[in-house]
């Protein structure tokens, strides 16, 4: 088993990939009473088109969230109940390009870790029960339709993207929900929850050499083949600049998107994902001028934020929040992003920026999911997380002006809006 | 590492939480002051207020640069309410001194920092500046409209305040529109000076520091704290019983119906009520969550929470508008099953475990522990988490069915669309 020290921020993490395909890794946390499990595949909403057996499927939209549902029954019953009888509350997500199941518990760990590995390896569902789920589901869709954060996020997406899966909600539609039955959810767990695709990451105080005999014990044998995913061709361009809807809401908010340039998988995805997060925060962060002037002339409030986002062959940073007038806001980023490009960017305020940064980064790995998330989510993409402050090393003024350049620009950007019915 | 409390001056009280395997540390600084509906609102908008700039550091550039430079500590304003009290403050967040780069340490310049906020704000002519009163007014006004954007949220909120109408717990947090309408700068500023010379300040610190550096750095940050007469906490009085049950409809443009039920409870069994209220509906593993949900589909979500220190267990649901009748019978049928004795072995082992895995964790999160040990201090109690989970294990199957038997419905809320209505 592979052992590495990162002795700047006070980690190691014990790695091994079976003869399966699975990778195993554990993060020792020595004093935490709980210890955290966590166990994902690289499938999510965004893989609805693939190939499998040399034939390419489409799936539809929302089945990896409905297989996450599902695979919590068992032929015994339900992996929940087992699991909250030991007073582990596990749980799962799907995000845009993994599903993880976990759960945290401080007593009978190995017994829940157990569980949680069979749960997710053997599926059982049967027509019925998959029937059963469209009710609960069709709920959970309706309640995200209500929530303007969702809508105003999803209307972003599609003005933003043409042809990837990205534009789908990943929880589908009522619509597309409809069409799953149990055969289309057993062949998408075959295809994707096989050994080679997944991760399994502990984090707490436990015994790496348990954790590894446990997954080789309860896991097949054998892992299947790479499965193609196709995310479509996305364009350059924008699909719309603007989007606009009426909800019950207390007052307008919006979300100004940009496209920008994705990163191909490896060191360059984890330096595109701090250039990324660093120009955010020069150009529209809390510290920033652009934020405090807007603060100040009453555009923007507390609720004003943004971020950059990377996901399979795809790459967006957005801000938004509240505001009476969101296209002079947007106006104002772009703006901001062409001041900061041609004048340069303040050394002393990008050192202050950084450090900030850094401490941020710093204050993440307090989480045991955000440690098992990301770790998960470098495994996918190949890199290690645990290098930041190496990677923030090595990022200059000059690489963050390159990513203003290229992709805050005006024909990269799109609106998208949610304003409250006329009195 | 022992937790620790102790006075520091008149009114003033540190919690030192040790614990070194933690990134970061945490220090919180929190006014504790009676829930009442007339100074709600504007005790809510101090810590925005103050939040906006010190003397040293004027306005919030200077402030998130200072932040920036403590390699990114963060200093949150928190408005909570525990029991009838509401808690105002301050909670700073800051890297270990173990982990800055250059060996710098932080503790002494975040205490100050947080010292300065609170002792000394950035003012004109004697009072906040009138531009930071203006637009944190505005904001913490659209704070309190926005709870409408989150119909959970809203229905959770809609329901406590129909049922403890004219009792403080019935206040919500942020304090009511029209009291936050009303708020002027005079006025606020009197609050402040009345809030810090008189209200008890209670003080927090979890990570590696020892405590009497800590106890320094707090000194050195507060001695210019003012001290006059320190008011009591208040101590919540128990809901009074209703003779008939209130039923309250609302409609709305959603999609999805949201049904709350608000149950007074008549035992002071508290680890019992807190095993009833986990077999009930608080956790994934209780009645609600299982049948309502899962065997039933009625509903996307359905959950209880019992309301500690106030004797409550109020139920939030979310359901299609016409199965109302369904879920509402379902959840009483649940409760009434948990009050029977119902239950299966694992059911109760289920719930205990539950409940001893959320006290023995609470350790590994500094958020989870300053929060849990404001609500024991506003509220008067001393318990530790060690010691609450050795009530629970000591709970019977018995004291839960009599505990529970005393769990009454008073208020009934339904949130249901516009269409329905019609």
């Amino acid at each position: 088993m592979k052992q590495s020290f990162y002795k700047r921020i006070g980690e190691s993490v014990y790695s091994q990939r079976l003869p399966n395909g699975l990778e195993v890794r554990v993060v020792p946390k020595p004093g935490y009473a709980k210890k955290y499990a966590f166990f994902a595949t690289r499938y999510g909403g965004m893989d609805t088109r693939f190939c499998l057996n040399g034939k390419w499927l489409d799936t539809p939209a929302g089945i990896a969230h409905y297989l996450e549902h599902k695979m919590f029954d068992t032929k015994e019953g339900n992996a929940l109940q087992e699991l909250a009888k030991n007073g582990a509350e596990p749980n799962a997500f799907t995000s845009n390009a993994m599903t993880g199941y976990y759960f945290d518990s401080t007593d009978h760990f190995e017994e829940n870790l157990e569980i949680l590995l069979s749960f997710v390896s053997i599926p059982y569902f049967t027509e019925e029960s998959v029937a059963k789920e469209q009710g609960i589901i069709g709920q959970e869709i309706r309640m995200i339709e209500d929530n303007p954060d969702w809508q105003i996020y999803t209307r972003m997406l599609e003005s933003l993207y043409s042809s990837s899966p990205a534009r789908a909600s990943i929880a589908g539609t009522v619509e597309s929900i409809s069409h799953i039955t149990a055969e289309t959810l057993y062949d998408c767990h075959k295809a994707f929850y096989t050994p080679s695709n997944m991760i399994l990451t502990v984090v707490g105080d436990a015994d790496p050499v348990r954790v590894v005999d446990l997954a080789r014990r309860i896991l097949p044998r054998e892992g299947g083949p790479i499965i193609p995913r196709d995310y479509g061709d996305e364009p350059e361009t924008i699909a719309q600049a603007e989007t606009s809807r009426t909800m019950e809401v207390s007052c307008p908010q919006f979300l100004a998107g940009f496209k920008c340039r994705p990163a191909e998988d490896g060191e360059d995805y984890m330096r595109l994902a701090v250039i990324g997060d660093i120009a955010c925060d020069i150009l529209l962060g809390d510290s920033s001028p652009l934020y405090l002037r807007l603060y100040d002339q009453g555009l923007i409030n507390t609720s004003f934020g943004g971020s950059f986002e990377m996901m399979p062959g795809i790459a967006y940073l957005y801000a938004g929040g509240d505001s009476k007038d969101a296209r002079t806001v947007a106006a104002e980023i772009q703006k901001e992003a062409d001041r900061l490009v041609r004048e340069g960017i303040d050394e002393a305020f990008y050192q202050q920026v950084t450090r900030a940064a850094f401490g941020s980064n710093l204050r993440g790995i307090n989480s045991f999911e955000n440690i098992a998330v990301s770790l998960t989510e470098g495994y996918f993409h190949g890199y290690d997380p645990f290098r930041f402050p190496e990677v923030f090393d090595s990022i200059t003024k000059e690489d963050v002006t390159a990513f203003l350049r290229d992709n805050i620009r005006g024909e990269r950007m799109v609106l998208s809006e949610i304003v409250p019915p006329q009195a | 590492m022992e937790v620790t409390r102790k006075q520091l001056a008149d009114g003033v009280y540190l919690t030192c939480l040790p614990a070194r395997k933690f990134k970061t540390s945490l220090l919180s600084a929190q006014f504790v002051t009676p829930l009442r509906k007339e100074t709600a609102a504007g005790s809510a908008l101090l810590p925005a207020v103050l939040r906006r700039g010190t003397v040293t550091y004027p306005d919030m550039g200077s402030l998130a640069a200072r932040l920036d430079r403590l390699y990114g500590a963060r200093i949150d304003y928190t408005v909570r309410k525990k029991g009838e009290n509401q808690c105002v403050g301050f909670v700073a967040s800051f890297i270990d001194d173990s982990f800055t780069p250059g060996g710098e340490k932080l503790l002494e310049p975040v205490a100050d920092l947080l010292g300065e906020l609170i002792c000394d704000p950035a003012t004109r002519h004697g009072r906040f500046v009138p531009a930071y009163f203006d637009s944190e007014k505005t904001n913490l006004i659209d704070a309190i409209r926005s709870l409408i954007n989150d119909k959970r949220d809203y229905a959770d909120s809609r329901l406590l305040r129909e049922m403890c109408a004219g009792e403080p717990y019935g206040v919500p947090r942020l304090g009511d529109e029209a009291e936050a309408e009303r708020l002027q700068p005079k006025k606020l500023y009197a609050l402040y000076k009345e809030l810090i010379s008189t209200a008890r300040l209670e003080l927090f610190y979890s990570g590696s520091a020892d405590r009497k550096r800590v106890e320094q750095a707090l000194l050195s940050a507060f001695s210019a704290l003012p001290r006059d007469v320190v008011r009591d906490i208040a101590i919540s009085r128990d809901h009074a019983a209703r003779q008939e049950v209130l039923r309250i409809e609302e409609a709305m443009d959603v999609t999805q119906g949201k049904l709350g039920m608000g149950f007074s409870c008549g035992s002071d069994d508290t680890a019992a009520l807190l095993m009833g209220n986990t077999l009930f509906g608080g956790s994934s593993n209780s009645k609600l969550f299982l049948n309502v949900r899962e065997k039933l589909s009625l509903c996307y979500y359905a959950s209880s929470l019992y309301h500690r220190q106030k004797g409550l267990i109020t139920v939030s649901s979310g359901i299609e508008f016409d199965k109302f009748q369904q879920a509402y019978d379902e959840i009483l049928a649940q409760l009434e099953a948990v009050r029977k004795g119902e239950l299966e072995d694992w059911e109760l082992e289920g719930a205990k475990s539950t409940l001893l895995n959320a006290y023995a964790s609470m350790g590994d999160s500094q958020g989870k522990l300053e929060n849990f040990y404001l609500g024991q201090a506003a509220t008067g109690q001393s318990e530790t988490p060690e010691m609450l989970a050795q009530q629970v294990r000591e709970v019977t199957p018995e004291r839960i069915f009599e505990a529970m038997g005393t769990v009454t419905l008073d208020t009934v809320y339904f949130l249901k669309g516009k269409e329905a209505a019609e």
